[in-house]
């Protein structure tokens, strides 16, 4: 499939559900906290207007699905903007200054990055209580190191080319070297990156749900609505199947279109 | 470190009358200060004693991990060797193959595999092979000896696989368009040798350097994988013990954790340095 | 019959077509030399021969080795054909070599393949090739790796892995491009001497490799062919226009008019000057300086320092001793903390065009940006004004201001860079190896939008190159630098008729001529450039110096005056 065609299936794909996300709980005529009694765990039919049915309490599970894809979304976008901050940040520092600073920065990455983060987000947790902000900042803790790295690599790679060895020969300032040198060729491979964050972060806040460490009931996110439709498994698989081929549905489309965006990218800067 | 963190075990479950807390308080040392708490763990540590547990009364954290430590190991051991043998065939066998059908599948299934998660993979995997097909044993208990292993290791080897395989594609495409594969061509070399002599070893330079986070990935999914199929496990243990703030459980669980880790990183990199000679005289 | 015979090869891209049509024939023995600029797809010919191409490329026509159709033949028939019947040395031997596999390994693999010998016998015969390749030590190489070797020692061990089945034909990619001038000569000697019997099929863009060493010439422009011959004829009396232009582009370093010696007023002298990186010394004790409207030529090899030199003196790197005057003020510290009105003045324009242009900026603002940081006052109309006026004098045409570096050709990217460079009306531009990577009638322009520079502006110019006989073409005066010292200055009239120096009397014998009267020399020195982190005692040169003796390797020479040159030699004259 060629680079472009996937990264406009993707990109269709995504907003079409951000859409349904957005859109679905008010066109339907059921509340996302509504318990109806005698609905409880009716497979999907159209007649009622329960179009995915309803779980153990009785309540839609489609806009409980829209609501949860919404959190889900949420969750992901504000903890890839915190990773985002502050990977390029480090990332830009320790390519630009270099040398000793260098090396130890990428060290303490390079420790980070084998250690399994999620634990110690869960200890953290476990002692400061459930904070939805600490979700985001946690979960943005988890994701920065890989932008971090690309980050450093590039702005390391950027600083050594001529053109800006050039720029300082002849006298343009400091600043002027890494507004207009070297972020625009930044660009260009954090959205790359971000892109591919994003289902990370996805990743994360789904299994601390999961787990039930995450999102409380009644609110919801897809991993919790997963959590919740393992224990029907058995008795209503729809409850399960749902939220989950949505999940993956959405992370798929985002590495996709990540991979698209990369391969892009990389095309144009090896001509 | 992470002692240093407000509440206690005690604190948000019943209340206690106020003599009744400062007597557990006094037996538990949580009275002494800080830094003391910590030394006394420390030294408890060397000496092999990770302390009690704070809910299962009768049992050290010690003997709780220690129980648990072999199945998670078996576990864990069985998915990586798995996901590395079955990861680097299919992206061996992707990148030589290039362009066909044959590495769009394996690519398709590698992006699924890694996309989906764990919790996801595992629950699904149980209902459709074990409930609705029967073909596989569904809990841990119903069926002794190694088929019960089998559904458990493969759902947890599922993404790394993935992932693998993703990776050995990658670096293998990269390394068979490096100029000294032409060479080797060159010297008439067929196929075969070409990967075999030269192509293998820089190829697998990043999937060494990817055994880090892949360990670490496997610990992670091994908590969802051992609550699903009911393993008694590390990671079963981890997560009673976050739900009811038993600190030293935990506590404990994470050092042997990341003891674990940090010696099997120095392992890996020994390899590379094995493998990558340039590295080796820094 | 030809033992090589191609007719009609045909190479394509997608649309594009590299090769159109060639035909080319070597016979049992015979040296043929393929030439042309890059892109004249000489290189993709030699690589269709041995079914080499990657997948995307479209090949057909015929070719046959020695009866046999080998275009589009099967695993096997290759397989067999590859080493053992023609071998082949590439470009970069860095590259070539399998960085993580110890030399002997990777050998042996030939012999193994073949079925020439296996175990033991195929290491004796891996290190008796390592031998006759020159390789001092030959064990001690067998069991290293590539990146414990020189770039000259990589190279022979190419040479060494392509003849040890003994093949009928070698061919032979550029394989001194990537090496200093006098290691080249000593491969080049030794490719004549280890071929016996055995056809050479030589692939160079240097007119004088292949007046020296080919009985044959084939000319290639753009994927044709436009001339063919003995060596002799085609350079004697060239019948293509390509031929001729390539001919009359090609410099020589024993012929040609020199720029006469410029009299003038210094503007720019350097003294005592040193540079330290870590864990070595880049430049040692080096004192020069620059005329008004002088050329200045700075030559070396690798390890010479003449780029650490002037990235000091420009504030680049820091220089750990020593003073910089340009008109009347001292230079001092890192680029940032000098003066504005100094930094406008002097410029650098870099060997690499593409990477020395910001990728993100187009030629109008690449052009502009100087402007923009020295003269804040011009008004955007003034400012255009003056990038169009600089275009022009660098030969481009209008339609470029819109382009980005990725669309433009090497020798126009190059003009750009100059055309920056020269914006702010500099008094003194460096150019570092800034005709290196371009081709003969591309760098002829080049160097011609210098020279009509300077006239006009009376610029001066330091003029960095490995390539002497560019130097010859354009320089009033010449520095010899070897492992960051300096060992003989003088007026290129004086330098090129008389070197004083021994090394630059061997750089110089070095160069090949691109004349087949001229017979070439044998490498006149052996070894190579010690590594400056461990330079030789006394003078530097002496280990590689045919004149050495005992007050050579204890004794520093210092920079005295000889007959009109100043040369760092005990025995400068022999």
């Amino acid at each position: 499939m060629s680079v472009n065609r996937s990264i406009r299936i993707t990109g269709t794909l995504l907003l079409a559900i951000t859409i349904a996300a957005l859109v679905g709980p008010w066109i339907s005529p059921h509340d996302f906290l509504e318990r109806n009694v005698d609905d409880l765990l009716s497979s999907p039919s159209v007649g009622d207007m329960h179009v995915f049915g309803t779980d153990e309490h009785g309540r839609d599970l489609f806009v409980r699905t829209m609501v949860g894809t919404r959190v889900t979304l949420l969750v992901a976008i504000v903890a890839s903007l915190v990773s985002l901050v502050i990977g390029v940040t480090y990332g830009a520092v320790a390519g630009y200054v270099g040398g000793r600073v260098d090396a130890a920065m990428m060290r303490f990455v390079d420790t980070l990055y084998a250690l399994p983060f999620i634990f110690f987000v869960i200890l953290l947790m476990v002692t400061f209580g459930q904070n939805f902000l600490l979700i985001f900042v946690a979960i943005g803790a988890i994701n920065w190191l890989d932008m971090a790295r690309i980050v450093r690599g590039q702005t390391l790679s950027l600083r050594e080319r001529e053109f800006v060895e050039a720029a300082r020969l002849t006298g343009v300032s400091t600043a002027r070297i890494i507004y207009r040198h070297i972020t625009p060729n930044l660009v260009g491979i954090v959205v790359v990156y971000v892109t591919l964050t994003i289902p990370q972060a996805i990743l994360v806040e789904s299994f601390l749900s999961f787990l039930g460490l995450g999102v409380q009931a009644p609110q919801t996110s897809l991993g919790e609505l997963v959590n919740v439709g393992v224990r029907q498994m058995e008795v209503a698989s729809w409850i399960l199947l749902i939220p989950a081929t949505l999940l993956a549905l959405i992370l798929m489309c985002f590495n996709f279109l990540g991979d698209g965006l990369r391969d892009l990218f990389d095309a144009r800067h090896s001509s | 470190m992470v002692h240093a963190a407000p509440g206690g075990p005690f604190d948000d479950e019943r209340v206690l009358p106020a003599h009744v807390e400062a007597n557990i308080e006094a037996a538990y040392n949580l009275d002494d200060p800080l830094p003391l708490q910590f030394l006394r763990y420390m030294s408890g540590l060397l000496q092999g004693d990770l302390g009690p547990s704070y809910r299962y009364r009768e049992h050290t954290v010690g003997d709780l991990i220690g129980a648990a430590f072999p199945h998670s190991l078996r576990l864990g051991a069985l998915a990586m060797t798995l996901a590395l043998a079955l990861g680097v065939l299919a992206g061996t066998v992707a990148a030589l193959r290039q362009g066909t059908p044959l590495d769009k599948i394996v690519m398709g299934f590698s992006m699924t595999g890694i996309s989906v998660p764990v919790f996801v993979i595992a629950p699904v995997l149980v209902l459709l092979l074990a409930v609705k097909l029967q073909w596989l044993p569904a809990g841990w208990s119903s069926a002794p000896g190694m088929s019960r292993y089998l559904l458990p290791v493969i759902t947890l080897a599922l993404p790394q696989i993935a992932y693998i395989a993703r990776l050995t594609r990658a670096s293998m495409i990269d390394v068979l368009g490096r100029d000294f594969i032409r060479t080797a061509y060159a010297q008439g070399l067929g196929t075969a040798a070409v990967v075999r002599v030269h192509a293998l070893r820089p190829a697998m330079l990043p999937v060494l350097s990817y055994m880090g986070p892949a360990i670490a990935a496997i610990f992670t999914g091994s908590v969802v994988v051992e609550e699903v199929f009911g393993i008694p496990g590390l990671g079963q243990f981890f997560v009673r013990g976050a739900l009811n703030r038993d600190y030293t459980l935990v506590l404990g669980i994470v050092v042997v954790y990341a003891s674990l880790i940090v010696f099997l990183n120095l392992l890996v990199d020994i390899l590379y340095g094995a493998v990558d000679p340039r590295v080796r005289y820094r | 019959m030809s033992l090589l015979d191609v007719r009609g090869l045909t190479i394509r891209y997608g649309d594009d077509t590299v090769v159109d049509g060639i035909d080319l024939f070597v016979d049992r023995g015979e040296s043929v030399g393929l030439v042309g600029e890059s892109g004249s797809g000489k290189s993709q010919s030699a690589l269709a021969i041995l079914g080499l191409l990657p997948r995307q490329a479209v090949v057909s026509g015929s070719v046959e080795f020695d009866g046999q159709q080998v275009l589009g033949a099967g695993a096997d028939v290759l397989d067999t054909l590859r080493a053992r019947r023609i071998g082949i040395v590439f470009q970069d031997p860095m590259q070539a070599l399998n960085p993580y596999l110890r030399i002997g390994k990777q050998l042996r693999q030939v012999p193994l393949a073949h079925g020439l010998a296996d175990g033991e016998d195929a290491d004796a015969r891996v290190i008796d090739m390592l031998a006759s390749v020159g390789l001092p030590d030959p064990e001690r190489q067998f069991r290293a790796y590539p990146h414990e070797l020189s770039g000259g020692m990589r190279q022979r061990v190419m040479l060494a892995s392509a003849l040890i089945a003994e093949p009928d034909l070698l061919i032979a990619d550029e394989p001194t491009t990537a090496l200093d001038v006098t290691v080249q000569a000593q491969i080049l000697d030794l490719l004549e001497d280890l071929r016996d019997n055995t056809a050479l099929l030589l692939i160079t863009h240097d007119l004088g490799i292949v007046a020296g060493h080919c009985e044959h010439t084939i000319v290639l422009d753009k994927g044709r062919l436009v001339e063919q011959g003995p060596t002799t004829s085609v350079f004697a009396a060239p019948s293509h226009a390509h031929t001729r232009t390539l001919l009359a582009a090609a410099l020589r370093v024993d012929r040609g008019e020199v720029p006469a010696a410029i009299d003038g007023s210094t503007i720019l002298s350097v003294g005592d000057a040193a540079v330290d990186y870590r864990d070595l010394q880049a430049v040692c004790d080096v004192s020069f300086s620059v005329r008004e409207g002088e050329t200045v030529a700075i030559v070396g090899e690798s390890g010479s320092g003449k780029s650490s030199l002037v990235r000091a003196m420009l504030g680049l790197v820091p220089m750990s001793a020593g003073r910089v005057v340009y008109a009347g003020d001292a230079l001092e510290g890192p680029v940032e903390d000098r003066a504005q009105a100094q930094r406008r003045d002097l410029q650098l324009v870099f060997q690499d065009p593409v990477s020395a242009l910001n990728p993100q900026m187009r030629v109008q603002a690449i052009v502009e940006e100087p402007l923009c940081v020295h003269e804040p006052r011009l008004s955007a109309a003034e400012r255009q004004d003056q990038v169009e006026a600089m275009l022009d004098k660098v030969g481009l045409s209008r339609k470029f201001l819109r382009r980005f570096p990725h669309e433009l050709s090497g020798g126009q990217a190059q003009r750009v860079a100059i055309a920056r460079a020269l914006i702010l009306r500099p008094k003194v531009l460096v150019c570092d190896e800034a005709v290196a990577a371009l081709d003969g009638s591309v760098r002829q322009q080049v160097l011609g939008v210098l020279r009509e520079v300077q006239a006009e502006t009376g610029l001066s110019i330091i003029f960095i190159s490995h390539d002497l006989a560019v130097v010859r073409s354009i320089s009033h005066r010449v520095l010899v630098m070897y492992l960051g010292r300096l060992v003989e200055v003088a007026d290129s009239a004086v330098l090129f008729a008389a070197p004083k120096h021994p090394y630059t009397r061997a750089l110089l014998d070095s160069v090949p001529v691109p004349d087949p009267v001229v017979v070439p020399k044998r490498a006149p020195l052996r070894g190579e450039v010690p590594s400056p982190a461990n330079p030789p005692v006394g003078c530097v040169f002496h280990p590689r110096c045919p004149k050495a003796d005992g007050r050579c390797s204890s004794k520093v020479p210092a920079l005295r005056d000889v007959d009109g040159a100043r040369v760092a030699c005990h025995h400068p004259n022999g």
